[in-house]
């Protein structure tokens, strides 16, 4: 999460999160060693990893479409293991793509 | 001592005893599990609610470990929570243990000290106490009946001190306490009232407020966690010392974190803790009148652990014997040795120390044994040695 404390002296007391949704804020992006790619000529708009991403960083877009969200997808490859026209590529992070 | 005493004088149990000021405290949540020598306390208090003269939820759960898990989460939710245990169940316990006190829960939970398997033994060791010495709960220690009655209700003031906010344990040694009949006083319900209002809770759990208990912690704010919770928590001493004078102002018995005995002249002590002390200081008191400088120090408050009291009384005494109802096995002493050593470690006078082991699993601590721990002692500070740091005392052989 974002820092909001400059000290333990201020944190709130046992430990708690005082306001909902902050794992929007933890970016768990950086985890991943093998990064997702997809071929939007390939896909056919099934959605299965849409269903099967367990983070999940698979946004689902107009016409069924989807986009994969860089910042929380932590590299599992369970997307390109459901998708049936294999249109999603598991690339090494940091290599050439 | 003070001599002006209210309420009125009955018979009862340490279990018992303890179910008596669990009602009057007005609870709001019981959560519990029977296990010996504890089961008399759940059952009274089950008996309570079921004829009206409690008005609390009793949730009668599966487990140990249930029973505090749902302890925990009334005593977020803004309830005045008690559960109590002992041994085994306290074991099973361990891993809520320090999310009830990290997430600053206002348990009090009585622990009826009871001994470790293996074997299966019902009777007295401290094994279970110690086993939550590291867990962050303020834990007291009583003597006899009367103090498992008064310092349960002083738990709770405690406990739900919004300086405070910790929880609770008050320890009773397993059936010497449990199930001994004893005369206390009581104190009147309405007094009680008075001195223990109904919880108001700080920062509870609210569905219209959502917040996060327990999340993922990780390096980056965990230790910090830890750091605040630490602070606070040995921040709480002077204010448990400041209910215990409210609470001498109500009842008219006064509880210090540290019970001294011939302490102002002695030579050689006995450090010990719960219903021993009473056997520690009837042989002191006998040889005192034989001229012999022998003191007693017992620990009402283990933790927090009231370090600078017990330099005051310790670091100009020549021997001090620590004595320890539980083993720490590849230790160079048990827990309470290791404490009173620890605390000290720096002060400019210290004594030599040693360690003395008994009672495991309810071995009667005799008056013989006692002597023998006062001459022991006797002898190191004439000699100056301490050749055996650590000696059992009541086993054959």
């Amino acid at each position: 999460m974002s820092i909001r404390w400059k000290s333990w002296k201020e944190l709130p007391l046992g430990m708690v999160i005082p306001e909902p949704a902050t794992s929007l804020e933890f970016k768990t992006g950086s985890w991943r060693a093998l990064k997702p790619v997809l071929d939007e000529n390939k896909c056919i708009r099934c959605l299965l990893c849409w269903v099967h991403c367990p983070e999940p960083a698979i946004e689902r877009l107009e016409g069924d479409r989807v986009r994969i969200d860089y910042n929380y997808c932590k590299g599992c490859g369970i997307c390109a293991n459901v998708c049936p026209v294999h249109a999603i590529e598991m690339v090494m992070e940091g290599g050439e793509e | 001592m003070s001599t002006i005493v209210k309420g009125r004088r009955i018979g009862l149990n340490g279990d018992r005893a303890v179910a008596y000021a669990v009602k009057q405290a007005d609870v709001d949540v019981i959560s519990a599990y029977p296990i010996t020598p504890q089961t008399i306390i759940v059952e009274a208090l089950a008996e309570y609610v079921n004829n009206g003269e409690l008005n609390a939820a009793f949730i009668p759960v599966e487990s140990e470990h249930t029973a505090l898990s749902a302890a925990v989460g009334a005593s977020l939710a803004g309830a005045r929570v008690f559960t109590a245990t002992a041994s085994q169940g306290l074991a099973l316990m361990y891993e809520i243990l320090w999310i009830a006190a990290g997430l600053r829960t206002t348990i009090v939970m009585a622990l009826g000290n009871r001994a470790f398997s293996p074997n299966i033994n019902i009777h007295c060791s401290h094994d279970d106490a110690y086993a939550a010495r590291d867990t962050g709960w303020i834990q007291f220690f009583a003597e006899n009946v009367q103090e498992a009655y008064d310092l349960t209700l002083q738990a709770f003031r405690i406990s739900e001190d919004k300086r405070v906010l910790f929880p609770s344990i008050v320890n009773l040694d397993g059936f010497i306490l449990t199930h001994s009949l004893e005369g206390l006083y009581v104190l009147d319900d309405k007094d009680v009232k008075d001195f223990l209002p109904p919880k108001d809770p700080v920062n509870p759990i609210d569905p219209e407020s959502p917040k996060t208990y327990g999340p993922l912690d990780l390096y980056d704010w965990y230790i910090e966690h830890k750091r605040q919770q630490a602070e606070h928590f040995n921040n709480t001493l002077p204010i448990i010392e400041e209910v215990f004078n409210e609470y001498y102002e109500l009842a008219g018995r006064k509880y210090t974190p540290v019970k001294t005995y011939g302490m102002e002249d002695a030579e050689v002590a006995i450090v010990v803790l719960g219903s021993s002390a009473g056997s520690v200081r009837y042989v002191a008191k006998r040889l005192r009148r034989r001229g012999r400088k022998v003191g007693v120090v017992s620990l009402t408050l283990f933790r927090p652990l009231p370090v600078e009291e017990i330099i005051e009384v310790l670091s100009s005494v020549k021997v001090v014997a620590v004595m320890d109802r539980s083993y720490s096995f590849g230790s160079p002493g048990a827990p309470l040795f290791l404490d009173i050593n620890a605390a000290l470690s720096n002060a400019k006078e210290r004594p030599l120390l040693f360690n003395v082991i008994y009672g495991l699993g309810g071995r009667d601590l005799t008056p013989d044994h006692i002597l023998a721990i006062y001459d022991r002692a006797e002898d190191i500070a004439r000699s100056g040695e301490v050749k055996e740091r650590q000696i059992w005392v009541g086993v054959r052989g």
